[in-house]
């Protein structure tokens, strides 16, 4: 399972302070089981942002939003009220975020942070990477991680030694920020990029070990004993 | 509460000299592999009233070398005005603020604030790529300082104050990297940068069309073109392959391989170059590699 914790309300406000109009999905995997998902958590989050004056056009639960053909099939019944919200937020691991942002033409806020992996993942079978550094800003950087995907995990733009959009380290290597630059071109939202985003909090990489408990480890430590 | 005391160290005369309107030219120097200073001592003797000030470089290439900021102190003791790189690979975010502290208890006011490069391109690929802040945050750290805080928030008994730059790459080679970089130098420069240094042109025409889209985004900080003094053909080559944002025309090449004597072609690719560009930026920034000595010649030859 992969493990999330929610983000403080204060922070998605702040992320959602330009927005009026939200759609809701959440991941029916993880968050689930680790208590940060669900109908009840869906429902709760449209009722506080009701309450701070916003719509909510829609809530959406897929089973497993690390799958991308999975998020493509399902939300096609729902693309009118999606396209008529002005972002997505979105309950579900970094990973969740990155393929529902690689699926829909919209801002994909995370609503979680991923803080680690804890016995079996998902179903996760992408080319997505999540750090689970408990510090997501993946809507401030187009659904394109820059902590697993910038050697030099950037947060504020590209190192000068990208060429012909691959990267220093190896020729093959897409340079994220192309990446992060041509999502956000994408969707008419390159404003985004000018904003300074401060330095990660390397406090929050470290999980609690509580956190680090799940019914596999359990049962690892079973047959040990 | 009172106010904390800002300590002064006089403006350094690098940064006289670009506040003074003047055509500004720095160079850089990169520390030996070993405990040598006088290897320093000698390239820097060769730009003494020659230059504004001397860049020295921060673990280049991630290869390891002496550092940064013990030559940039005795560059200053030796009368010269050093400008300390800074890079974000090495170091995490209580190394960085304490080595800008203990430059300016030096007295070394210059700071140049860069990424770095990956450290598997450096002679130590096994080493751990730092990068707790990027050279915009390092830009911020260093603007937290100046107002007396130190990044947690914490109090410093003193403000230091710092003349600060960063870089730009006029020549990023497609649409996204190049809007970046302006997008980025923005970013840089609202976190506190008072002036750029580029990364190495040979076309006149591309950083032209670079200072006049910067003009028209409204970026008025002070820009030092970066000139590499070219050895060679084969360096000409060997850069237009390996090294990103470095172009060298095919002109300029011809003319390296038609000639015997390098060193006084150099003179001239860098000299007409300078003339060539010096309407549109504040000064340049020359990188000779090796070859100092025929730095004075190439000043000497702007008009």
């Amino acid at each position: 399972m992969i493990l999330t914790e929610f983000k403080p309300i204060e922070e998605i406000l702040l992320k959602l302070r330009e927005e009026k109009k939200i759609f809701i999905i959440g991941c029916g995997g993880c968050p689930e089981g680790a208590n940060t998902g669900g109908r009840d958590v869906l429902a709760d989050m449209k009722e506080q942002l009701e309450k701070e004056g916003k719509t909510v056009t829609g809530i959406l639960e897929i089973d497993f939003l690390c799958q991308k053909a999975l998020i493509r099939s399902r939300i096609k019944p729902r693309f009118d009220e999606i396209n008529n919200a002005d972002s997505v937020l979105i309950f579900s691991c970094g990973i969740g975020v990155q393929s529902t942002a690689a699926v829909l033409n919209k801002i994909c806020h995370p609503a979680l942070n991923t803080t680690t992996f804890g016995g079996i993942t998902g179903m996760w079978q992408g080319t997505e990477r999540c750090d689970t550094c408990g510090n997501c800003i993946l809507d401030y950087t187009g659904g394109i991680c820059p902590y697993s995907s910038c050697p030099k995990k950037l947060e504020n733009g590209p190192c000068a030694g990208q060429s012909n959009g691959k990267c220093e380290t190896d020729p093959e290597r897409d340079c994220a920020w192309e990446l992060i630059y041509s999502n956000l071109k994408k969707i008419g939202r390159l404003d985004i990029l000018d904003q300074f985003i401060p330095p990660r909090d390397y406090s929050k990489i470290l999980p609690p070990a509580k956190l680090r408990k799940s019914k596999l480890w359990a049962l690892d430590e079973e047959e040990m004993t | 509460m009172e106010e904390l005391e800002k300590t002064t160290i006089e403006e350094s005369k690098f940064e006289k000299a670009l506040k003074s309107g003047k055509f500004t030219i720095t160079s850089e120097l990169g520390p030996p592999k070993g405990v040598d200073i006088e290897e320093i001592k000698d390239a820097a003797e060769l730009l003494r009233d020659v230059i504004d000030g001397i860049n020295v470089t921060d673990l280049q290439s991630s290869v390891m070398r002496l550092g940064s900021l013990t030559c940039c102190h005795f560059l200053k003791e030796w009368g010269f005005d050093p400008i300390f790189q800074v890079t974000c690979r090495d170091r995490n975010r209580l190394a960085l603020q304490s080595d800008l502290m203990s430059a300016y208890a030096m007295g070394i006011r210059n700071i140049l604030a860069l990424t770095g490069d990956y450290t598997t391109t450096g002679d130590h690929p096994q080493a751990c790529p730092v990068f707790d802040l990027d050279s915009v945050q390092l830009l911020w750290a260093i603007k937290t300082l100046e107002e007396g805080k130190d990044l947690a928030g914490n109090e410093l008994t003193q403000k230091p104050s710092f003349f600060k730059g960063a870089v730009v790459n006029p020549g990023a080679d497609t649409e996204a990297s190049y809007e970046l970089q302006i997008i980025k130098m923005k970013k840089k420069v609202s976190q506190g940068a008072q002036f750029f240094q580029t990364q190495a042109i040979f076309d006149a025409e591309v950083f032209k069309k670079f200072m006049e889209r910067i003009h028209r985004e409204n970026i008025n900080v002070p820009v030092l073109a970066g000139i590499i003094l070219l050895k060679s053909e084969k360096m000409a080559n060997y850069m237009n392959k390996f090294v990103p944002g470095v172009f060298v025309p095919e002109a300029i090449i011809k003319k390296m391989e038609a000639t015997q004597d390098k060193a006084s072609m150099c003179i001239e690719i860098a000299s007409t170059l300078i003339n060539e560009i010096k309407p549109y930026c504040a000064g340049v920034h020359i990188q000779a590699l090796g070859w100092e000595r025929h730095i004075p010649a190439v000043v000497k030859n702007i008009k």
